[in-house]
């Protein structure tokens, strides 16, 4: 039985073919995966679907009628839900009050109240109605969302990469609830980069690359590795080491301990670990642990005493960022759009301002525009950033290629330190390889790498040494080689090794 | 001294009324996202146009309405350039503010008004007879009452209506709102005229009832007041009340006190009201603006 037959469905942007005579057909009852890289056109198809974007050419039929949304509003009515990326609700507002907002005819409040936990019960997706959607989890957001999308007896359910900002318990309560929707006859588009992800829930899967259909498969009998060289088109290349040479401890942190920089911060709580020459330190941990607060500290955008941190022998902790950078300590925070980039600049001019100091683009107050624009331009040619060129504002880019810009800023300064904090979040398998690939890279050449991230796999691929982050307090650094995922479940938790229990109670 | 607080009490509630009426106008345009800092310009045009209406008319109500009129109008052109040609809504808001003064001069030429228009007061029975109460709240004529039915009337949509809570969303996260298919652009020009009806008749109210006359620059600011009250009522409704017939009293206040003649310059008196309000403003810790106030929208696809 179909439920969403699409044919032929294309839409161009001036410069660019988002979606190409794009064909399939989603089942009733069915979970079908979406698959693609950044740029791909899977957000495009996805907002025709519901509504947001005309196509040019083709038809899509709904249960055996043609199907023409002219607005989001329209989809809905017509039985189409969707759960976005980059969650569309009001922070200020509250659960019930969010909810009714994307419904046609909303009942009274106190009525949807009751309906809101009706569902949240049945399908296991705790919320309580009346708290303000800015004070919940990311976790707790995306089930508003949902609890939203439910309240309509959706036909088809789309969700646009609805795990990447979930805990590995999140999306275990997630692929349940997704499990039961489809047992009951919902059809669900899933939309997602994570292949393990989708093998493990979806039953069949459409490949799109450069806005074309590239293939189909049944993701339960098919290797992550094909599915991803599908996706991308080329074969795969896996992250690895040239060389393993550790020098001498060139990035010490000791006693590190600041208070929180604001209300919603986390305290560091007496950190202490080094970093030798060579030698790439992996730091995991649930966001909110005082990650940000360690890169903080680490860049200089949080001075602390000078002797917390120090770099080859020099004290550096009271210094500034731009002084750290000149000294060889260079940082790429997590956020990319207005922390490690200006997103109205052009990418030119966002490397003149990490870069100036190091490499010297600024001579007597002026800035050496030339020098910066070469600059810019090896990041982009060095990194495979894909740009119409270096005068592009860096919020243009798609999330990946920024990063990948971001990261290669840092890296083609040679820096003796690099601190990064989540470098490839939200970004494709493949730009995702390439990143691991050059930060490794950086460490080979004898460089000290820092990598902050959630992402324990990314961790155990190019870390070789491991610390976990929790509450501010860092455990003490264990070799990856013959971790287990047990064991760093424990370190997470906070139940490190007995000498290492210095928290203050 | 003989100042009779009874009697004080009674102005304060006029005093305040036009600022009231300005402020629950801005406080709707905020809350759906948008800054409008032409609300002094809107009250001027409607205080020349509401004078000329009412006076050629002879009636003062269709008055109110022909400066409810003129200051909708007046910030259609603010809504235009903002929300359909992207202009700053700071530079736009600030040359609405300036256009509205030059403007206002230009109309208000040679116009004349008879000393026989006036707003007659109500005398609400049983309540007015109550001693003190009495005279200090309802003695007072029908715009005191409609500014603060206005007030308890959006506060009611805002809290209780569907709309309401769709200019919420609007003014919190402009591109959500566009993402669930509710009309950004619509809402926002809906809630702009509205802040320029009101401003039109905050206007109105001091050049037919405070008074009661015209002349150049008669709003003497207080628009700009209505812009400081609503950040001080952090945008809620009943707090407007509170800060309007604050500045309200300090006006009152130092007027009695000018008119009895203290030993304290003209201009230290004259400035109080504004710097009471400077005063509570940098005292009080401001709530939370609407997430989209004063960001351009634009429905890219």
């Amino acid at each position: 039985m179909t439920l969403l037959d699409l044919q032929g469905l294309t839409k161009a942007y001036p410069g660019v073919v988002a979606n190409s005579d794009i064909s399939f057909a989603i089942g009733k009852g069915q979970i079908h995966a979406l698959l693609g890289e950044n740029g791909a056109g899977k957000s495009t198809l996805v907002k025709t679907i519901y509504g947001l974007v005309r196509p040019d050419a083709g038809t899509m039929t709904l249960e055996g009628a043609p199907f023409t949304p002219t607005d989001p509003r329209a989809a809905r009515a017509a039985g189409i839900a969707m759960v976005f990326q980059h969650f569309s609700l009001f922070d200020a507002l509250t659960v019930a009050e969010n909810i009714a907002l994307g419904m046609e005819n909303p009942p009274k409040q106190r009525e949807l109240a009751q309906r809101i936990r009706e569902v949240s019960e049945n399908y296991g997706l705790p919320l309580s109605p009346d708290r303000i959607v800015g004070d919940l989890s990311a976790g707790e957001r995306q089930r508003v969302e949902i609890i939203r999308c439910l309240l309509q007896d959706p036909k088809l359910l789309i969700m646009d990469e609805p795990t990447s900002v979930l805990t590995p318990q999140e999306v275990e309560i997630l692929f349940g609830t997704l499990r039961l929707l489809a047992s009951e006859g919902t059809s669900i588009l899933y939309i997602s980069h994570k292949l393990e992800e989708i093998r493990a829930l979806c039953e069949h899967a459409t490949v799109l690359r450069l806005g074309k259909v590239v293939g189909t498969c049944d993701p339960r009998e098919t290797t992550s590795r094909d599915m991803a060289e599908l996706m991308v088109g080329s074969t795969l290349m896996t992250p690895k080491r040239d060389s393993e040479t550790l020098g001498d401890d060139v990035l010490v942190i000791e006693g590190l301990t600041a208070p929180a920089p604001h209300q919603f911060g986390t305290a560091l709580k007496n950190i202490s670990v080094s970093v030798k020459s060579g030698e790439v330190l992996g730091i995991g941990g649930v966001a909110g642990n005082g990650q940000d607060e360690l890169v903080a500290a680490l860049s200089g955008e949080m001075p602390v005493s000078a002797a917390m941190v120090s770099l080859d022998g020099q004290a550096i902790g009271h210094l500034d960022p731009n002084t750290r950078r000149k000294i060889g300590l260079c940082a790429a925070p997590e956020e990319r759009n207005g922390h490690a980039a200006a997103p109205d600049m052009t990418l030119t001019e966002n490397a003149l301002m990490t870069a100036k100091t190091r490499l010297g683009l600024s001579k007597n107050g002026f800035l050496d525009w030339a020098s910066a624009r070469d600059f810019a331009l090896s990041v982009i040619d060095g990194f495979d950033v894909r740009t119409p060129g270096p005068e592009t504002a860096a919020r243009a880019l798609s999330g990946g290629n920024l990063q990948k810009f971001v990261i290669g800023r840092e890296i083609l300064q040679k820096p003796r330190v690099l601190v990064v904090n989540q470098p490839t979040w939200g970004v494709d398998a493949s730009a995702a390889a390439a990143i691991r690939q050059a930060l490794l890279d950086l460490a080979g050449e004898g460089s000290a790498v820092v990598v902050i991230s959630q992402d324990l796999d990314e961790i155990l691929e190019i870390a070789d040494r491991f610390a976990a982050l929790n509450e501010g307090t860092l455990s003490p650094a264990v070799p990856t080689a013959g971790l287990t995922m047990e064991r760093i479940g424990l370190m997470l938790g906070g139940a490190h090794d007995m000498e290492a229990a210095h928290v203050e109670a | 001294m003989d100042i009779n607080p009874i009697l004080l009490l009674a102005a304060l509630m006029v005093a305040s009324t036009p600022i009231l009426l300005a402020a629950i106008g801005e406080l709707v345009v905020e809350r759906s996202g948008v800054l409008n800092l032409g609300v002094e310009g809107m009250m001027i045009v409607g205080a020349v146009c509401g004078y000329i209406a009412g006076h050629s008319s002879g009636n003062p109500y269709l008055g109110f309405v022909g400066a409810a009129a003129a200051g909708a109008a007046l910030s259609l052109i603010f809504a235009v350039l903002t929300q359909f040609l992207l202009t700053n809504q700071v530079a736009t808001g600030l040359g609405l503010t300036m256009f509205g003064l030059g403007l206002s001069s230009l109309i208000g030429q040679g116009a004349k008004g008879s000393p026989d228009l006036t707003v007659s007061k109500l005398h609400i029975p049983l309540l007015a007879d109550i001693p003190v109460v009495g005279p200090i709240l309802f003695q007072h004529d029908v715009m005191v009452y409609l500014s603060v039915a206005i007030v308890a009337g959006v506060w009611a949509f805002l809290k209780y209506s569907r709309a309401g809570l769709i200019l919420r969303a609007v003014g919190e996260n402009h591109d959500a709102a566009h993402a669930l298919g509710y009309n950004v652009r619509a809402v926002r020009v809906l809630a702009i005229m509205f802040g320029g009806a009101c401003a039109g008749l905050a206007g109105a109210y001091i050049s037919l009832v405070r008074v009661p006359q015209w002349i150049d620059g008669i709003t003497a600011g207080a628009g700009w007041i209505a812009l400081a009250i609503v950040v001080f009522a952090s945008w809620k409704p009943w707090r407007l009340i509170a800060g309007a017939y604050l500045f309200g009293g300090v006006t009152v206040l130092q007027l009695n006190l000018q008119a009895e003649g203290l030993k304290i310059p003209v201009e230290y008196l004259s400035m109080a009201p504004y710097l009471a309000t400077i005063v509570v403003l940098v005292m009080i810790r401001a709530g939370r603006a609407p997430a989209s106030l004063g960001k351009s929208f634009h429905p890219s696809t």
